[in-house]
């Protein structure tokens, strides 16, 4: 039987802020100097310990919700997710349980719009490592596993989406496209090797035509990069295909991705599954809301993605593939803005410009001034001047010693204009304008 | 007369005019100290460090003077255990907002007082560290869960304390043990280094020999802490200045006067109170919401906050494991956890919100009638030794008169206003007012204790 994919994401960012979620801890889990420094009584989750929310995260929240089209809620709270794991060290994570900051929002992809189901705040835990140490100074190692704070309370938001993803590449896709949004808010690094930003997957299947959601989910988790997402969703698609085909049901369960051997493999069983016992934290305070506030948020939202390529390719007449290509990142565009600015006041072609720089015509840095920049790739235009007399001679022997080629444009193969051109150009040794001599080729053939 | 029996304002005029020093309190107060204290097990632990300290704050507005703080404030250095043998050898590297502010304003951790473990309890009896006894009557208890810090004023070993109350910890043992207890709103005084019970009524305060010194010493800790995000954002009155007002016109409500077992000590206030009306005030017998169900409200709030509060003792950290939890923490860890289930937390927990919402409802149609709402403090007087440790619901019942308004985060106040001169017991009246309005309280408590013969420091033989 052919079957669908039907599968949604939740996908954990950590936000930058300058101090922590809950305390005024520093906030630079991968920049400490030491393990356990950027630490105090209350992310460390001592007696009398009590947070105090950090208002610029949750602006931040807001703004990405804005960004992602998404409906505010002004009235929220933070929540207690109660579990037990050596990494959490009050027993409980703050979070957000019924009323997330955001709700209700989507990012289009180019097969799809992908729903976002809602984004919530709360805080990251603390970071396990499992080492291999001589504790007891018997002189042999001792497994241990050492912890250190300085991410527990770190921001993180999660933002997670409908059931609306159709294929392993819109998941890719997706994932993307959120990341460069989160980047061009400026709110998160999204660094997804040092654990930025993590990624899981709710995959599941149902027969080609069938509308109604498979009655099975399986969640695969801690996806270090979108390549392995990808091939985690496509692995899982074959793989609950056959079981499918068995008519067998496939376990609801937790599973992780080995890159090596570009499966997954099952990690948890969902009867397993804890009962989080979540309810309002009373140490916080419940969040209200104006709509004047939220509008005073709408108000820093920056030019997103697709608006600036839709922009510059509008303005400066670019085709679609540049525009998106110089939009892709805040500094790239921060680099291209201007430039294209002053190339149009020089009345210099900016598609022309665009592709010399991204086909690497001209040797440049991001960091270059775009005067600089102009003036290269001026330079590679320059033209020599050659006049008349000199062209046509020389267009005149390059034929003669062509031939062949004369012979085959004239049976109606245009092709080798080019290569005569070519010859002509490397004769005349000069940077003259290429149009110029073809016009005076095509001349000269006929 | 020995020093260590001066309030606290006795103290600071006697150190401002030089009738004598500060070496000369701590004296007195380290005998006592030493004659006393293994027997009533106020103390866990003392400040050795305490009389040295004192003399870099004489210029400070508490002078240096001794304060007993209940072992549930973290401090610095010093150990603070909550009273639970999980917390046993803990000594913070921090200091609790009100401890720091106490400090900064000259007074002087004299030593850490015994509490109910965790401050589960009204009777210091589930103290992992033994019972702490009633000064007044040794065979009897202090209650709790402020029973150190309650015993410590009324054993004249202390010159002022601090206690804590979530509900009725910081108003029952002074009840008991016949002491000023002053429980400002919630949110007046900050949480901050207090080990956490029930986040959402937990309010630190005074407990002291009058009500004057329980206003000085609010003064030097209340008021916002950017540390606590429930902490309130308006600036505190200095609480002195309701004193020694005239009360003329107030209007009073007496409440919990149909419960049938409160009859013959509800006679007895009454009787006591008659000379609020001399004094111009209007007291009436007023309908409050029956308080049985705030037990059940505070108990299911309560224990939901506790099992998620106590979570952070894992047995990772500090050294003892959960083993080390008493048999009283266990149940409440149990209860609460049972409450916040799926499936259970409709039925018990939303409930209880539900009905702590009815509680504020009833408190503003109150109060929309009346200045301040007195009620006995306590069903009873001081029970006797044993009586708590196989009655897990004992707290709650000792503190049914209580719970209503400590759910509702109102500020309170205990006075003394019956001593049984065959036991040498106290019987204990509960003022409460509005929100923020500890001013109040403050003026009747201060008419009732200055016109009245039952406060033991004013009126001693």
């Amino acid at each position: 039987m052919s079957y669908e994919l039907v599968c949604g994401l939740e996908i954990h960012a950590e936000l930058k802020t300058k101090s922590k979620m809950f305390c005024g801890c520093k906030n630079d889990p991968f920049g400490a100097p030491a393990p356990n420094t950027h630490t105090c009584p209350v992310c460390l989750g001592m007696p009398g310990g009590l947070p105090v929310a950090n208002r610029q995260a949750i602006e931040w929240t807001i703004k990405l919700g804005l960004a992602l089209n998404c409906q505010i809620n002004l009235f929220s709270k933070f929540d207690r997710k109660n579990y037990f794991y050596p990494d959490l060290p009050k027993g409980y994570q703050i979070s957000q349980f019924d009323l997330p900051f955001c709700y209700d929002g989507y990012i289009d992809t180019s097969e799809g719009r992908v729903r976002i189901h809602r984004i919530h705040l709360e805080e990251d835990t603390a970071k396990l490592s499992h080492q291999e140490i001589d504790l007891d100074g018997d002189g042999k190692l001792d497994k241990a596993t050492l912890i250190d704070f300085n991410r527990s309370s770190v921001p993180l938001v999660e933002v997670v989406t409908e059931a609306d993803i159709k294929s392993a590449n819109q998941a890719k896709e997706y994932g993307q496209k959120l990341r460069q949004i989160m980047r061009y808010l400026e709110i998160a690094d999204c660094d997804m090797e040092k654990g930025g930003m993590r990624l899981e997957a709710n995959i599941s299947l149902r027969p080609v035509g069938q509308s109604t959601l498979p009655n099975y989910k399986v969640e695969c988790k801690n996806i270090n990069s979108f390549k392995f997402l990808e091939a985690a969703i496509g692995y899982e698609m074959e793989r609950q295909a056959v079981l499918l085909d068995q008519n067998q049901i496939p376990d609801q369960e937790t599973r992780g991705y080995n890159p090596t051997t570009g499966k997954t493999f099952a990690q948890r069983s969902k009867e397993d599954a804890a009962d989080y016992r979540y309810f309002p934290d009373p140490d916080l305070p419940p969040l209200r809301f104006t709509q004047e506030q939220i509008e005073a948020i709408r108000a820093t939202l920056p030019e997103l993605p697709d608006q600036k390529a839709s922009r510059l390719a509008k303005t400066y007449d670019l085709n679609q593939k540049s525009a998106i290509e110089i939009s892709a990142s805040l500094k790239k565009a921060r680099f291209y803005e201007p430039l294209l600015e002053l190339a149009q006041k020089n009345e210099l072609n900016p598609q022309k410009l665009v592709n010399a720089l991204l086909n690497k015509k001209i040797d440049f840095t991001l960091q270059d001034e775009p005067a600089q920049v102009l003036q290269m790739f001026k330079e590679m235009q320059s033209t020599d001047v050659v006049d008349d007399k000199e062209l046509s001679t020389i267009i005149t022997q390059v034929l003669a010693n062509n031939q062949d080629a004369v012979e085959k444009y004239k049976a109606g193969k245009t092709a080798v204009l080019g290569f005569l051109l070519g010859q002509i150009m490397k004769t005349l040794g000069k940077k003259v304008d290429v149009e110029q001599v073809r016009q005076e080729l095509i001349k000269t053939l006929n | 007369m020995k020093l260590n029996t001066l309030t606290l304002k006795e103290s600071l005029d006697g150190l401002h005019k030089g009738d004598f020093s500060l070496d000369e309190i701590y004296r007195d107060l380290d005998q006592a100290y030493t004659e006393h204290n293994t027997k009533l097990n106020v103390y866990l632990s003392k400040n050795e460090h305490a009389l040295e300290q004192s003399r870099a704050k004489s210029t400070l507005p508490l002078k240096g003077l001794p304060i007993a703080v209940k072992d549930n404030f973290c401090t610095r250095d010093l150990p603070s255990t909550a009273s639970s043998a999980v917390l046993e050898g803990f000594r913070p590297q921090y200091e609790s907002t009100v401890t720091k502010r106490l400090q900064e304003q000259g007074g002087i951790v004299y030593g850490k007082t015994n509490l109910d473990a965790f401050a589960h309890g009204s009777s210091t009896e589930t103290s992992d560290f033994g019972p702490t006894l009633n000064p007044r009557n040794p065979e009897h208890l202090p209650g709790g869960s402020s029973g150190g810090s309650a015993a410590a004023i009324a054993g004249d070993l202390a010159i002022a304390s601090i206690g804590s109350e979530t509900a009725g910890s910081i108003r029952q043992p002074s009840a008991w043990c016949g002491t000023v207890g002053f429980k400002p709103s919630y949110g007046r005084a900050s949480r901050f280094g207090v080990a956490a019970m029930a986040s959402s009524t937990d309010s630190p305060g005074p407990i002291t020999k009058t009500v004057e010194d329980a206003c000085i010493l609010l003064n030097t800790f209340a008021g916002h802490d950017p540390l606590d995000g429930t902490s309130y954002s308006e600036k505190s009155p200095d609480f002195t200045q309701f004193l020694d007002q005239s009360i003329k016109g107030m209007k009073i409500g007496l409440i919990y006067q149909d419960i049938e077992e409160l009859a013959t000590n509800n006679a007895l206030l009454q009787k006591e109170l008659e000379i609020l009306r001399e004094l111009g005030a209007t007291i009436e017998v007023a309908q409050a919401m029956d308080p049985h169900p705030a037990i059940g409200v505070y108990t299911v709030v309560q224990r939901a906050e506790v099992s998620s509060n106590l979570a952070r003792y894992d047995g990772i950290r500090y050294g003892q494991d959960r083993s080390h939890f008493g048999a009283e923490a266990k149940r409440r860890i149990m209860l609460g956890t049972f409450t916040l289930t799926a499936g259970h937390a409709d039925k018990y927990y939303e409930t209880a919100q539900k009905v702590r919402t009815l509680y504020l409802e009833d408190y503003k149609r109150l109060f929309a009638n009346y200045d301040v709402l007195i009620s006995l403090t306590s069903p009873s007087y001081a029970k006797k030794v044993g009586v708590s440790a196989d009655a897990a619901m004992f707290g709650e019942l000792e503190d049914m008169l209580l719970e209503a308004s400590s759910v509702s985060g109102l500020p309170g106040i205990n006075v003394p206003f019956f001593r049984d001169p065959d036991t040498n017991l106290y019987l204990g009246a509960s003022l409460i007012a509005p929100m923020w309005q500890e001013g109040n309280i403050i003026k009747v408590a201060d008419a009732f204790e200055k016109n009245s013969k039952w406060n033991s420091w004013r009126n001693r033989n």
